[in-house]
């Protein structure tokens, strides 16, 4: 099983296991992490389950949809790392992955 | 202002475990109150997203963990006390408690009434879950895709957003669908007329058959299993399956037996109060200020919902709740993502903005002091953020700007 870690913005780690198949988002809501809001649910119409992906990780994830990017153009808080956790779907490639939350989301 | 401690241990009975429900136990719960949190709902199921029951739930693409809010620990963890399958029967406001309809009695300190809306019946057919579908909860949502086989012959009944996501995911199983509407277009209620036209063109081009200023005379059993629908304007079809979509109204039967002021919802100011000053509205349910536009109107969206309970939250811990929020709605359809911010009134210019031939584009409404009262935007998320930062902040827009695809919304909203 692929394993996630999200960083809180108070630095605690949590590392959980993941189906692959299943997007970082639900993985997060799954496991009860909290900080991802998700309010659309996974449809990448709000823009509440913003991430920071770990340095390390950000060019070995699957590219942005035009819709993705145009979501977080707008986002609060973003920054060149910033992807929405609900369009990255979690396999063995990314088995270890490392993602922050974002300050705005609880 | 937050007062420290006020009420901490106020206990508060939510009705209703939707998105405007149960995310108002979650937020008092971020909010730090310390008190009892009792979710009622008349489900079965642990709270769910409803949007995906419309698309990924028809095509057997998601299951019921995968639409769960929240992990079933989620609620015990957070000390949120969930009744399923439970229906409240009345509200005695003069002792501040409710009465579940199997007897038992839940007082409350501060009673949340977030009881959703129900789909409008049509006149003289039953639903029955076996031909005769509606489309609002989990268990409908599961009949109808079983119902959904790929040689079905489905009839829709309105062209309003549950229709034609339907029809969408109808398509794609392989059924054929016919939609009647009584108006002339589609999203009639909720679109503006080029955006109508767009989706009516996009669904017929996936075979979707339309019979739109169009009503029906009579439904009776058909030759084989199905129904044979007659239409005022003449003819006859069968159909294996019927589902009605024709909007929703409000479950306010509770606030009205017990008194609360409602006028198709129940009425709620800008901070969800309802007439009864320990007894807050929020959702479908209540009909609410809408600031930006001076009107009041009862909102169906998830947004709404999510707005409201956050609302309610800092109502009922004593602080200043958030600035308000610019209504905004979603609909997927095939490969398409309608993303609408805003509400259309007093509405004087259209701006169109990109191209409707390549499916991407937006329709920008502006008032006559050239302020943006709405945005659609069809696969155009910069459109609709930025129009909802330019309704929010109702500073003039240039129209040219907006058209102008050159000038990037960014600017445009600076």
């Amino acid at each position: 099983m692929p394993r996630v870690t999200y960083i809180a913005v108070t630095g605690d780690r949590k590392t959980v296991d993941a189906q692959a198949g299943e997007s970082v988002m639900l993985t997060a809501i799954k496991n009860n992490v909290s900080g991802i809001d998700a309010d659309c649910g996974g449809a990448c119409a709000c823009a509440t389950c913003h991430v920071y992906v770990d340095s390390s990780w950000v060019h070995r994830l699957p590219p942005m949809s035009d819709m993705e990017k145009g979501m977080l153009d707008f986002a609060p808080g973003i920054k060149p790392n910033s992807r929405l956790s609900c369009q990255i779907e979690v396999n063995g490639d990314l088995d270890g992955l490392i993602v922050e939350l974002p300050r705005t989301q609880r | 202002m937050q007062k420290e401690g006020s009420g901490a241990l106020e206990r508060v009975v939510i009705v209703g475990a939707g998105h405007a429900g149960t995310a108002a136990a979650m937020q008092l719960r971020n909010l730090g109150h310390a008190g009892p949190i009792d979710l009622v709902s008349e489900e079965s199921e642990g709270p769910y997203h409803r949007p995906p029951l419309s698309k990924a739930w028809l095509l057997g693409k998601t299951n019921t963990a995968a639409i769960a809010f929240k992990s079933p620990e989620f609620y015990a963890e957070n000390a949120i006390t969930l009744h399923l399958g439970c229906r409240v029967g009345s509200i005695d406001r003069k002792v501040h408690a409710v009465q579940l309809a199997d007897g038992r009695i839940i007082s409350y300190d501060w009673l949340v009434l977030a009881t959703g809306s129900r789909a409008r019946r049509f006149p003289g057919v039953a639903v029955d879950g076996a031909g005769v579908h509606e489309l609002r909860t989990l268990s409908q949502a599961e009949a109808l895709r079983k119902a959904l086989r790929p040689e079905a012959r489905v009839l829709i009944i309105g062209a309003g957003y549950i229709g034609l996501e339907a029809a969408a995911s109808a398509r794609a199983r392989g059924a054929s669908v016919t939609i009647i509407e009584r108006e002339s277009r589609v999203l009639a209620r909720v679109a503006s007329p080029a955006i109508s036209a767009f989706f009516e063109t996009h669904h017929r081009g996936h075979g979707v058959q339309f019979r739109l200023n169009s009503t029906i005379a009579a439904i009776t059993p058909g030759s084989a299993r199905g129904w044979a629908v007659s239409f005022n304007e003449g003819g006859v079809e069968e159909f294996d399956l019927i589902l009605v979509g024709i909007g929703a109204q409000p479950n306010q039967e509770l606030a009205v037996e017990c008194g609360l002021r409602c006028e198709d919802g129940i009425l709620v100011d800008e901070q969800t109060r309802t007439s009864d000053e320990r007894i807050l509205a929020i959702g479908d349910c209540s009909r609410r200020p809408l600031p930006l536009y001076q009107r009041v109107g009862r909102l169906e969206s998830v947004a709404n919902a999510l707005e409201q309970a956050r609302v309610a939250a800092y109502v009922i811990r004593d602080r200043q709740p958030p600035a308000h929020e610019v209504p905004w709605f979603w609909s997927d359809q095939y490969d398409l993502k309608l993303q609408i911010a805003g509400l259309s009134f007093d509405v004087k210019h259209h701006i169109t903005r990109g191209d409707a031939d390549c499916s991407h584009f937006a329709v920008f409404h502006l008032n006559d002091a050239e302020q943006l009262q709405a945005v659609e935007a069809v696969n155009a998320a910069p459109e609709f953020l930025a129009g909802r930062l330019l309704i929010a902040s109702r500073k003039p827009v240039d129209p040219e700007a907006l058209a102008d695809p050159g000038k990037s919304m960014k600017e445009i909203a600076a």
